[in-house]
């Protein structure tokens, strides 16, 4: 038997009548379109799923949709405003904190619970903060590197450049 | 991966939850955060007809304390348990503990009275409320009964859990001045679940070891007390060497897991090294 459920993405409220096995990646996915949001090891392991649910960043891969019922959620689509990219997206874009991308979306949004909790993080609380999201590209250093640019901006001090 | 088709429901109550166990028997599940039973259903290791997802039950998730024990709701999540101050306080081997379990999305959704009915053995809150002493407070069709820890892990993915019986909370010790705790754990590298994972109760006194509890996850088929251990270091000086020797019967008598990762003698040897380091730790937080 197919649930209703009513929740809001990026601030745009939708109802759907969903299968209870739907899992909440494929709802944001297939059903809204925003495929911003990847699915990596589908195992909850590599966080490429992450986004934001009441405040919060969950893998979407092991939530159902029938679970986001009433629940405001972010996704990747959801940082930019404006037109303007969200700090974080700035710091991976002047830090080169991605090569394929494909961890991106759910790295950033990783990245944004971690700075909340944690305005100013030094580099170990940085890396246990990503610790469930896997990068094969990068070796991690210039996410780190984007991280602290984005706290910086997002401290409102100056977001100088790592030195490289 | 999709699991198989079944019907949700999402009571609003312990009773209503119960009363949907019992008629539905083996045919449904309990859903809490999901981060236990979403994955084996994914996997169709399991394929519930129904899932009675309690998360949205009000009232579930607390922490509190009352005299000298503190309550933690069922659905109160690994974050939460790890940042509670009421517990870094009082019981710092439960935040301690869950500050090590999957990763801050995982910890953001999966709850404690799930990890403990899932009963896997190298989950991480085992060991723990065992050395505690804990007291899983459940309840059924029959009414609520309290279940010592040491009675609840039954085997590997059992518990003393009757099918329509519900944890509603965790009730662990307020520790002491005097008693030092520390939970050690060795992560496998690619899942983060315990290969051996020590978790430590330690009252001491004068340098000497008065009482200590000793849970172990990861090892075994189920999580249990190295009573060896604790015997041996009742009352002896708690220097390295002493603790060594005490720390090396960390698996006697139990039936050592082996797998691609750490094989039963490997594994054994890590227990006896987290044993050691643990009970050391524990040791030097008895002050």
């Amino acid at each position: 038997m197919k649930h209703k459920i009513s929740l809001t993405v990026n601030g745009t409220t939708y109802t759907h009548e969903v299968e209870p096995r739907l899992l909440l990646v494929h709802y944001i996915r297939d059903v809204l379109g925003l495929t911003g949001t990847h699915i990596g090891c589908d195992t909850t392991s590599c966080g490429a799923c992450t986004i934001h649910m009441n405040g919060k960043a969950v893998k979407s891969c092991t939530v159902l949709a029938v679970q986001a019922d009433g629940a405001q959620l972010l996704t990747v689509e959801g940082l930019a405003r404006d037109g303007q990219l969200h700090p974080i997206q700035e710091g991976f874009w002047e830090e080169h904190g991605l090569q394929c991308g494909f961890c991106t979306p759910g790295m950033m949004l990783a990245a944004l619970e971690l700075l909340q909790r944690i305005p100013d993080p030094t580099e170990e609380q940085i890396r246990a903060g990503i610790e469930g999201n896997l990068c094969r590209c990068t070796g991690y250093q210039h996410i780190v590197n984007a991280i602290q640019y984005a706290a910086r901006k997002m401290r409102g001090e100056e977001p100088r450049k790592a030195a490289v | 991966m999709i699991p198989a088709a079944f019907e949700y429901v999402a009571p609003t109550s312990v009773q209503e939850a119960i009363a949907l166990l019992q008629q539905h028997g083996d045919e449904a599940k309990v859903l809490a955060g999901g981060h236990s039973l979403l994955p084996i259903m994914k996997f169709r290791l399991a394929q519930p007809k129904l899932v009675v997802d309690i998360g949205r039950i009000p009232g579930l998730d607390g922490i509190a304390r009352s005299g000298d024990t503190i309550t933690i709701g069922a659905l109160a999540t690994h974050d939460a348990v790890e940042r509670s101050g009421l517990l870094r306080e009082h019981c710092p081997l439960l935040p301690e503990t869950a500050s090590v379990i999957g990763d801050m999305q995982v910890r953001n959704r999966g709850t404690i009275g799930g990890s403990l009915a899932h009963a896997d053995p190298a989950a991480d809150y085992p060991g723990a409320v065992l050395a505690l002493d804990a007291e899983i407070v459940a309840r059924g069709p029959g009414g609520t009964r309290t279940i010592p820890a040491r009675d609840f892990f039954v085997e590997m993915l059992t518990t003393a859990l009757q099918p329509a019986e519900l944890i509603t909370e965790v009730r662990v010790p307020v520790i002491g001045k005097g008693t030092g705790t520390a939970y050690v754990k060795h992560a496998h590298p690619a899942s983060g679940y315990a290969v051996v994972g020590v978790a430590v109760v330690l009252e001491a006194g004068g340098g000497t070891c008065r009482r200590c509890a000793i849970g172990i996850n990861g090892v075994a088929g189920k999580a249990y007390r190295a009573t060896a251990v604790e015997r041996a270091l009742a009352g002896r000086a708690l220097d390295e060497k002493t603790v060594a020797a005490a720390a090396a019967h960390a698996a006697d008598g139990v039936d050592v897991q082996g797998d691609l990762y750490a094989s039963s003698d490997f594994r054994a040897h890590l227990a006896s090294v987290y044993t050691k380091r643990a009970v050391l730790l524990a040791a030097s937080r008895a002050g």
